[in-house]
């Protein structure tokens, strides 16, 4: 006879702890009910609403591409696609442009240095509403401060319509965009920076580089991966903006600065159309996945990332 | 190729000063070794030749010419550094060429320099990785194959070893030496390992706290080091310092300060009644009947060798015996020493006598 028990058959509860695959997918859980009821949830509604004719208050019925084929000939939708790849466009562009300036600055050595580095950070940290009532202010038809400057120094007679005019609505509206946007591109791209050894610059100055050469052919190359992530997330926070328009002109003076993230919630909420709102916001979806494509394609890692280590 | 002068170089950074005051004069074609314990202010130096860090007085030379204010990229120098500095997202071939890409020159011209250096290093069925893909000791050739291809007035190394493991270490030091043998461009190297300074190097320029302590060819640093600190850097194991002072009555006698008679090679009579140290080479002791009783505390067979631990005249002494010696911790080891290897230096100055 055996002198030790036979071991009781482990229970089902046992045997699941020692399975690696269950034990995941218990961890797994709780992020996956989480996403499914605030992202999945969320989105597969948006998507069915636009293709039904839902309006506040009443279910809608199905209707196929009904709101779709009506936004294909609105051209007040057109506008907002059409002002939305401006604002994405001149926006990006000047934020990565002056965002990667500010960074080289900052990566420097300067005097109070971490200080400077804090306050660049400032415009992103305040929340966006409040800094857009900041800049309603600085744009105002009476009392704009950039008027009042101007007009003290006697470059112009009157107070300029910031907002009232369809381009410089549109110029206005952009610049605020870039203010606030400037710090996590300036932030990010100087994390990057100083990820570069310090060797790599002095080693290109004695082959023979000028400053300029060293920039271009050593840092932005260098740099280009994180590039690629800084300016996709950019893009996408720019293509969706509301906030800032919302507060600033509500989309106007006649549609001039209506986003399709504003003319869908215009649509959607105070118009009452929820089925159209929604189709304009799935509108969206085909551009940010251009984006999100584009930066798939990016981030791949550069072949000279690849293989040992350093 | 061009000598290189330094003439009462000072550097501080604010207040505080690096470098007190430098004057080495170096030949052409010859290969320099700075040396020291990290923070004697070599690399500075360096660095300074380089144009990577200003000159707070003096002056340093290249050729005839004063490079004082002259840019990185018009002194013509090549610098390997420490972690290389390889570009990581050029291959291995434009890394190497990268400074005549910068000058505009022709693809025709590129590979003529380029082969024979990567032929030289043996990099030829490498050129076309990626630095990432290549491992330390590669990566090392090609930051030398970058600085053949410029073809310089002077190579600078600022440590170029000290990430390698100490096999490639060793093979990398005969590497560099036979290369310079065979360029013999004028070489600036810096080091704090002292043995890469001594199996390298034409001459030696000892540094510490931003003061040059000596300069001279590798065995005179050795034979004659002029001071307590010199003594102590240079071999290894390093120099056994045993304190005392001259036997008042005879100054061939060396009195330790436990009492035990060593013997001095030479009368020093003006040294009599100060504090001395007595320098001895580990490779100064033998064993010897007649010598002097020392216990021993650990024995370190290294095969070609036996380094022992003991006590010898109150003193904790390394030796170093060409034979094999079985001696076991507390036994008692008679030991001679043999006077053309052991120095007398002033204890106060630290100065050779």
């Amino acid at each position: 006879m055996s002198a030790y028990p036979t071991p009781k058959p482990p229970s089902r509860i046992a045997d699941m702890f020692q399975s690696r695959n269950a034990m995941g997918l218990m961890f797994m859980l709780p992020a996956a009910v989480f996403l499914i009821c605030f992202l999945t949830y969320p989105l597969g509604l948006g998507v069915w609403l636009g293709f039904t004719d839902a309006k506040i208050g009443r279910d809608g019925v199905f209707i196929g591409l009904e709101n779709y084929r009506y936004l294909w000939d609105d051209p007040v939708f057109w506008t907002s696609v059409f002002n939305t790849v401006v604002y994405t466009f001149v926006a990006s562009v000047l934020k990565f442009a002056l965002g990667l300036w500010l960074a080289m600055i900052l990566n420097e050595q300067l005097p109070f240095k971490s200080f400077f580095r804090a306050i660049v950070l400032l415009p992103w940290v305040v929340p966006t509403v409040l800094s857009a009532l900041a800049f309603w202010w600085i744009f105002d038809a009476q009392f704009s401060i950039i008027s009042w400057s101007l007009m003290q120094i006697g470059w112009i007679d009157g107070p300029i319509n910031f907002l009232g005019d369809p381009t410089n609505a549109r110029i206005s509206v952009i610049a605020a965009n870039v203010w606030r946007g400037i710090p996590f591109v300036a932030i990010s791209l100087l994390a990057g920076l100083q990820t570069i050894s310090p060797s790599l610059q002095e080693a290109a100055s004695l082959d023979g580089a000028t400053s300029w050469q060293r920039f271009r052919l050593v840092t932005l190359p260098m740099l280009s991966p994180i590039i690629a992530v800084v300016m996709t997330f950019s893009v996408l926070f720019t293509f969706t903006d509301f906030q800032l328009i919302y507060v600033l002109t509500k989309g106007g003076p006649v549609n001039a600065t209506h986003l399709m993230a504003t003319l869908s919630f215009q649509r959607g909420i105070p118009g009452g159309q929820l089925g159209e709102g929604a189709a304009i916001a799935v509108a969206m979806i085909p551009f940010l996945l251009a984006a999100i494509l584009f930066s798939f394609f990016g981030l791949q890692r550069r072949k000279w990332q690849q293989g040992g280590q350093d | 190729m061009a000598s290189v002068e330094f003439v009462n170089v000072k550097k501080s950074f604010g207040a505080q000063p690096i470098i007190r005051g430098v004057d080495v004069q170096i030949d052409d074609g010859e290969f320099v070794i700075l040396v020291g314990p990290s923070g004697c202010g070599k690399s500075t130096l360096l660095r300074m030749l380089a144009g990577l860090e200003n000159i707070t007085a003096g002056e340093i030379r290249i050729g005839d010419k004063v490079v004082n204010r002259v840019p990185p990229k018009e002194r013509d120098i090549a610098m390997v550094f420490q972690n290389y500095a390889l570009y990581p997202h050029m291959t291995v071939a434009a890394n190497m060429a990268f400074s005549l890409t910068l000058k505009g020159a022709s693809k025709a011209t590129i590979d003529e320099r380029v082969r024979p250096a990567a032929e030289i290093l043996g990099l030829t069925h490498l050129l076309e990785r990626y630095p990432r893909q290549l491992s330390g000791g590669q990566r090392q050739r090609v930051a030398m194959g970058r600085a053949i291809v410029r073809d310089p007035q002077v190579f600078l190394f600022d440590e170029p070893l000290s990430n390698l493991d100490a096999k490639l270490r060793v093979a990398m030091r005969a590497e560099i030496k036979e290369l310079h043998q065979r360029l013999k461009t004028t070489t600036v190297y810096v080091t704090h390992d002292q043995i890469e300074a001594m199996t390298m190097a034409d001459k030696i320029v000892v540094m510490q706290d931003g003061r040059v302590e000596q300069i001279g060819a590798p065995l005179d640093l050795y034979d004659r080091p002029v001071n307590l600190f010199v003594a102590g850097f240079i071999g290894s194991p390093s120099m056994n310092m045993i304190k005392g002072r001259l036997d008042p009555n005879d100054a061939g006698r060396f009195l330790a300060t436990d009492g035990t008679v060593l013997p001095v090679h030479r009368e020093i009579e003006a040294a009599k009644g100060q504090d001395l140290v007595y320098g001895l080479r580990p490779e100064a002791m033998r064993l010897d009947p007649a010598g002097i009783p020392a216990t021993v505390l650990v024995t370190e067979p290294t095969g070609s060798e036996t380094q022992i631990i003991a006590r010898l005249a109150g003193t904790e002494v390394t030796c170093v015996f060409r034979e094999r010696v079985a001696a076991k911790p507390g036994e008692t080891l008679n030991i001679g020493i043999d006077t053309t290897s052991t120095h007398i230096f002033n204890a106060a100055t630290g100065l050779r006598l």
